[in-house]
């Protein structure tokens, strides 16, 4: 396995899809190549990092206005 | 998707009856988190409060509809992800750009041509720096459209490929390989934050 065919395996790696055979020799590569191990590590991290950012803070408010919004546009569906 | 004040069963019994105040309640409660999810498939604020409002109309509509099988929180973003969805498809559409130079390189025997420096600092740590996590929500927001969208879906709704597959209408092989290739682009746009090239 070289880093091309390693790089096309990440994101079935990660969610433990990948057949044995293939899941040994890509730690195999993992274990060899320094650079794709890093690569690994970030690829990982970025996964991590957008699943942590997208949520609001706790003690964000929604808009005023589109509460108000919300509840005039539900009152006309009374 | 974590449990929520808005899972309470007399809060559920009183929305389905179509109880005003309880409305009022679940769009406390789950609205910010439903505005920031589509905030971000959208990248428009405009949209986005548009795609919310829409999003809480269809569930009053379908409000009897909600059966307690899923957690009321997956039930809301699940719908509001959908009104974002039909809005993107209203935009007129221009042609995408390519994300190709943000892709890993390779040399002709198959090796990297890059050579990646290690980020030093966890991830979790730089995240904690409310620059740092602005400034990973405004990479996502440059992505493309058809990628943003994919990682919203998958890396930061939960959604499995088969349902983000079914949202946006393509095969999972091509869910599976537009995510992917969206993750890539995504570590090359991060790399500069988490290797401390910005300031």
């Amino acid at each position: 396995m070289n880093c091309r065919d390693f790089t096309g395996f990440l994101a079935e790696y990660l969610d433990g899809e990948l057949p044995g055979q293939v899941q040994a020799l890509f730690e195999a590569h993992i274990a060899a190549c320094p650079n794709c191990h890093v690569y690994l590590a970030q690829y990982r991290a970025t996964v991590h990092a957008a699943a942590r950012t997208v949520a609001p803070a706790p003690d964000t408010p929604m808009p005023d206005e589109l509460v108000q919004a919300i509840a005039a546009a539900l009152r006309e569906q009374h | 998707m974590a449990e929520s004040p808005g899972d309470d069963p007399a809060l559920v019994e009183a929305m389905r009856a179509g109880d005003a105040a309880a409305f009022d309640t679940i769009v406390q409660t789950h609205g910010p988190r439903m505005l920031a999810t589509v905030r971000r498939i959208l990248s428009n604020e405009d949209e986005a409060r548009e795609a919310v409002q829409e999003a809480f109309i269809s569930a009053y509509r379908a409000r009897q509809q909600f059966n307690g099988e899923s957690k009321l929180a997956t039930w809301l973003h699940r719908i509001a992800v959908n009104a974002a969805l039909t809005i993107l498809r209203r935009r007129k559409r221009h042609p995408e750009e390519s994300i190709d130079d943000l892709l890993p390189r390779f040399l002709p025997d198959g090796h990297h041509r890059e050579r990646f420096q290690t980020w030093d600092e966890p991830v979790d740590e730089a995240l904690a720096r409310r620059e740092t996590a602005a400034r990973v929500r405004a990479t996502i927001d440059k992505l493309p459209e058809s990628y943003r969208t994919v990682l919203v879906l998958r890396d930061i709704e939960g959604l499995t490929t088969e349902e983000t597959a079914a949202m946006l209408g393509v095969s999972e092989n091509a869910a599976k390989l537009r995510l992917h290739r969206a993750r890539m682009a995504l570590r090359t746009l991060l790399a500069p934050t988490f290797e401390g090239r910005v300031e």
